[in-house]
């Protein structure tokens, strides 16, 4: 039996994860997919908050303030891409004003330090693109841009290194409580916890009603978002939102970590909590809103557009604790934005949680720190040169647009928690990530996927399960020489 | 609504609006492709006969349909596998045209082909292939590993 | 650091035709490099035949017109280096003669990280194709989803099926040939989609890689949704308006494993962009002048880097020129030097050098149809006896003429019976038609309605 089973290898779970193996717990971690960082934690717009938007009071309020807040020493620990660019929410009508002083109170209540109006003046010379109808900005020095997947995998791989386990393609089916703790019935096995986290993302309320009378209900809210070529990127440098309305922070034009531009989301619900498919009118939307507050975005710089779902809970607040009814089972139910920017303080309130009910003892081996993707261009060229002497894989230029090498390909598959899939390459190493989105590279990385994973090519998929790359070899439907 | 199409190029050619008469006449259209003028060509044909020619601009295009008409033809390219070269599959192609219907009798022939590094272009990998007369042929030099 | 006269970024039908260029005028030391494993380019995934017509005056496959050009540059023992990726091009300064060098940085698995000082620089990386993204197709993202260029180089290289029951979206020529290619080794393709009411592609891959297989082309379609969260399971396709726009009620779904795109091609620029090249909006390669040569001094570009050609034939001619300009330039540098200020160096030789304020470049303007030329500029002073414009068309023109203009005195008339779009066009300058005209300032470009006179005759 496990101390703890954590349901979901999202942002969430990964965070509970890593702060519980600070304590001599045995934890285990279940995922449906077959990687970390499958569900919303894969497709959002990848901010850190400053959390002027949540009212204060709420949970919502209190762990984006305190997320935000970590994020910095935690980007530092483990190693992932963050920078505290500064966001904007810009108004375009004098009148509203007084609604961005409005934020600007609540932010303060909230906690969220140096909050400034800015003219339009101000606003133009920070932002030269701002639209011509700008008229005034909420400008929070401490919001910031982060990678999500990063973010994600660093947590997780951080956990692993301190003993949590893992188990992928293992999707759960059924809990019930046995004496001492729970039981978990999946596709891939049976597993027994004393304590279980249930950090299913839109599923959480699924997983939630088996185990409680009190129901939840999470509406998958869709949200869709263009991403542009890095030549783009620089067309703004902080994150430009647009006054809330009721379905949330609207569409925002933001630099990524990686140096591209992002626009979105939308903010559909919709009932399939997979359906993560985009829409003509959604990413017309996108582009539409985006030019609202950023002129002259260049739509012909697309790279790619997805979407993503947020784990909308009807009370919009997160819910994160034991319901009445199910003692042992804590939720983490409910955790759209500012989810991401929680996640590290999310993590704590778990922990603390779980050691409240378990009391054990603090490690004292823990390994706080995690070295992040190996980057050879981040070396000077004689540096470089003398790591390919050593490593000549790193010479191996496999994904042009990105610059990616075949040793930091190697090194995505090679870590613990590796990538399975050219998804999972994606995400750690960018490989496939840039303008040609995987045309040229991607016949190469599912070969060095076959090679390091010793599996034949045909079972190499994009993202798990039955998304196979090849369907066969050439002529093998044919029948042989029949004729002569 | 769910298409279905027979991929199997037989001796008609698409586009082809065959109009039968009840003397036996015949007369069929296809587009030339000598060039990017693209001429809606009729051809009447009787029985096997060609009766006219219509709709080409120039000569070239009577030669291109009497031709497409009496014995289409086509050069077919595909690979083959390789052992012990540099890279798996070589790419051939028939020496010459083959008759149109004989291309998938063709392809089938080279299913089971493995052929050993070096492989060097014009390297005959398959002779008489289904029946057609004309050899296969490497069109890529394929060292040895 | 090594360094070496020319540098050409890119080992495919451009650069090898730019390297025999530049060698038989004389330059013994140029480098190519090259960053797959092998010359040649992408030609070698091209297996299927119809090249090098006009060139060789046979039709060949891909593999073998590249192995003409390879065998060319093993007779000339020019130098190359495989699997090396060039990661920067920097303009810089000799720091002895003053002269303008180019440090080229690579990076490959036996050298490392290096640095080669080229006196020019020819870029021939050729092109990319656009991505799903690009063209903001709604739906999922399962896998399944290919370019046309990927799928080719899955089945003709590594004799991989990428699926079995297909949609190609694009009548680009690389989408023809892959319905082709696809069918013949045991795929079943189900329709080609095409947003124009035309195809991109040449009237021979229509015939032979379509009809010939009972393929249906459905023009003015596009994809309007992919469904399949894992693995792809269908597409929707719908009629689209002239506005480009899908048709309700025309929505039809076809269920498929495979999605090809053959969306377009675009020149492979980052490299150029990163330089601070000047870029064509049209083309998005480079803008250059009749020596081929881009806003930076020295740096040339010829084949699919500069514009996106259709016939490979036309890409080794333009590539030729550019390795013997780049060859004269190279010369012309050497002649000034050592001890001279090179007056090359000056300033950017698209603007005039200071010696010869009279020539002024001529600036070609396309107009009316002409969607752009290459060149883009002229110095009369450096103009060959003849020059070849190439450019393409934005619509179909039946019976029309494509009109040269010095300003406003026509120069040039050709009658063509048909331009599409999918076929680049060419008309040529003669330098004695600028004589007497040291005050023009124009080439324009434009289609007109053929008046019946004049004719070249041909068809093409």
């Amino acid at each position: 039996m496990y101390d703890v089973i954590i349901i979901g290898a999202g942002v969430s779970g990964a965070a509970a994860a890593r702060e519980l193996s600070r304590w001599h717990l045995k934890i285990c971690v279940l995922e449906r997919e077959e990687d970390v960082c499958c569900g919303t934690s894969k497709a959002n717009s990848g901010i850190v908050h400053a959390g002027f938007d949540a009212p204060p009071g709420t949970l919502m309020a209190k762990l984006n303030v305190r997320g935000s807040e970590l994020m910095g020493k935690l980007s530092e620990e483990l190693d992932f891409p963050f920078r505290r660019t500064g966001s904007l929410v810009v108004c375009r009508d004098i009148r509203d004003i007084p609604r961005l002083e409005e934020l600007k109170t609540r932010g303060e209540t909230n906690g969220v330090k140096g909050l400034r109006i800015l003219s339009r003046s101000e606003l133009a010379a920070m932002e030269p693109n701002i639209s011509d109808d700008a008229a005034a900005a909420l400008y929070a020095p401490s919001a910031g841009i982060v990678c999500p997947f990063g973010l994600n995998i660093g947590l997780a791989e951080n956990a692993a290194a301190n003993g949590v386990e893992f188990r992928f393609n293992t999707r759960v089916s059924g809990i019930q409580k046995i004496s001492g703790g729970w039981q978990i019935s999946t596709d891939n096995g049976e597993y027994q916890a004393r304590i279980v986290v249930n950090a299913a993302g839109v599923y959480a309320d699924w997983i939630h009603n088996m185990v409680s009378r009190r129901k939840l209900r999470i509406t998958p809210r869709k949200g869709e978002y263009c991403l542009l070529d890095r030549s783009a990127g620089g067309h703004v440098t902080h994150t430009i939102f647009t006054l809330p309305g009721k379905f949330g922070k609207g569409v925002l034009v933001t630099p990524t970590v990686h140096g591209n531009l992002l626009i979105g989301p939308t903010a559909a619900d919709i009932s399939d909590k997979d359906g993560t498919d985009t829409t003509a009118e959604g990413l017309s939307k996108v582009m539409k809103k985006a030019r609202l507050n950023v002129r002259d975005i260049p739509a012909d710089k697309v790279i790619t557009s997805f979407a993503g779902l947020r784990a909308h809970e009807d009370g919009h607040e997160f819910i994160i604790g034991e319901p009445e009814d199910a003692e042992g089972f804590i939720d983490c139910a409910g955790i759209e934005s500012p989810g991401l920017t929680s996640s590290p303080a999310i993590g704590e309130m778990i922990s603390d949680l779980v050691c409240k009910k378990l009391s054990p003892a603090r490690r004292t081996d823990f390994i706080a720190e995690r070295k992040g993707f190996f980057s050879p261009a981040s070396l000077g060229p004689r540096e470089r040169s003398e790591l390919i002497r050593k490593e000549p894989s790193y010479g191996n230029i496999i994904c042009r647009c990105e610059m990616i090498s075949e040793g930091e390909i190697i090194d995505a598959i090679q870590r613990p928690l590796g990538a399975r899939s050219l998804d999972g390459v994606k995400r750690r190493v960018r490989a496939g990530m840039g303008r040609c989105q995987s045309g040229f590279c991607m016949p190469r990385v599912m070969e060095i996927l076959a090679r390091e994973l010793d599996c034949p090519v045909s079972e190499i998929t994009k993202s798990g399960g039955t998304s196979h790359i090849i369907r066969g070899t050439v002529k093998d439907s044919f029948k042989g020489d029949t004729e002569s | 609504m769910e298409n279905t199409t027979d991929n199997s190029p037989g001796n008609h050619v698409r586009f082809s609006n065959e109009t039968a008469s009840r003397t036996g006449h015949v007369s069929q259209t296809l587009i030339c492709i000598r060039c990017p003028l693209g001429c809606r060509i009729t051809v009447d044909l009787s029985g096997k006969d060609i009766k006219s020619i219509t709709g080409n601009t120039c000569k070239r295009g009577e030669d291109y349909a009497r031709r497409e008409m009496t014995a289409p033809a086509r050069t077919v390219t595909t690979t083959v596998r390789v052992s012990g070269g540099s890279s798996p599959m070589v790419p051939v192609k028939t020496k010459t045209d083959i008759p149109k219907d004989k291309i998938f009798d063709c392809i089938r022939c080279l299913k089971d082909i493995c052929v050993s590094a070096p492989v060097h272009i014009g390297d005959v990998i398959l002779t008489d292939a289904a029946g057609t007369g004309v050899d296969i042929v490497a069109t890529k030099e394929i060292p040895r590993m | 650091m090594s360094s070496y006269d020319i540098v050409i970024i890119g080992g495919g039908p451009a650069g090898l035709a730019a390297a025999a260029g530049a060698r038989e005028q004389g330059i013994e030391s140029i480098l190519i490099l090259e960053r797959d494993k092998e010359l040649g380019g992408i030609l070698n995934q091209c297996i299927h035949n119809g090249f090098g017509l006009h060139t060789f005056k046979e039709e060949l496959t891909g593999p073998e017109y590249a192995a003409r050009f390879v065998s060319r540059i093993h007779e000339l023992k020019i130098e190359y280096k495989l699997d090396t990726m060039v990661v920067e091009i920097r303009p810089d300064r000799d720091a002895e003669s003053a002269c303008s060098v180019k440090k080229v940085t690579a990076v490959n698995h036996t050298d490392g990280m290096f640095v080669i000082d080229a006196k020019a620089v020819i870029l021939a990386m050729g092109c990319r194709e656009r991505p799903r993204g690009a063209l903001n197709i709604p739906g999922f993202r399962p896998s399944g989803i290919f370019s046309a260029g990927t799928a080719q180089r899955l089945v003709n290289i590594d004799g991989r099926l990428p699926g079995r029951e297909v949609v190609i979206l694009g009548s680009g020529d690389i989408g023809l040939i892959m319905a082709r290619r696809m069918t013949l080794e045991g795929a079943k393709v189900k329709v080609v989609a095409e947003l124009m009411p035309y195809s991109g592609g040449l009237k021979r891959n229509i015939v032979q890689c379509l009809d010939d297989y009972n393929i249906p082309l459905k023009l003015s379609h596009t994809v309007i949704d992919i469904r399949g969260k894992k693995r792809l399971e269908g597409v929707t396709i719908a009629r689209v308006d002239e506005r480009g726009k899908p048709v309700p009620g025309t929505e039809e779904y076809y269920s498929c494993d495979t999605l090809l795109l053959s969306v377009g091609l675009i020149p492979e620029n980052e490299l150029s962009d990163k330089m601070g090249i000047r870029l064509d909006p049209v083309t998005r390669g480079p803008v250059v002048n009749e020596s081929l040569e881009t806003s930076q001094e020295g740096v040339f570009a010829c084949g699919n880097v500069l514009h996106v050609h259709d016939l490979v034939d036309y890409v080794s001619e333009e590539a030729a020129a550019a390795g013997i300009r780049a060859a004269l330039y190279v010369r012309r540098a050497g002649d000034r030097s050592p001890g001279m200020s090179c007056p090359d160096s000056k300033d950017n030789t698209q603007s005039q050098s200071p010696k010869e304020t009279a020539d002024l470049p001529l600036t070609v303007c396309p107009s009316d149809g002409v969607r752009y030329t290459v060149p883009a500029l002229i110095r009369p002073s450096r103009m060959p006896d003849e020059l070849t414009f190439r450019f393409r068309v934005d619509a179909i023109y039946r019976g029309c003429s494509v009109n040269m203009y010095l300003d406003d005195k026509r120069i040039r008339r050709k009658t063509k019976l048909i331009m599409t779009p999918g076929e680049m066009e060419e008309i040529k300058l003669f330098k004695k038609d600028l004589a007497g005209h040291p005050d023009a300032q124009r080439i324009i470009l434009r289609i007109e309605r053929a008046d019946k006179e004049v004719s070249d005759g041909k068809h093409n």
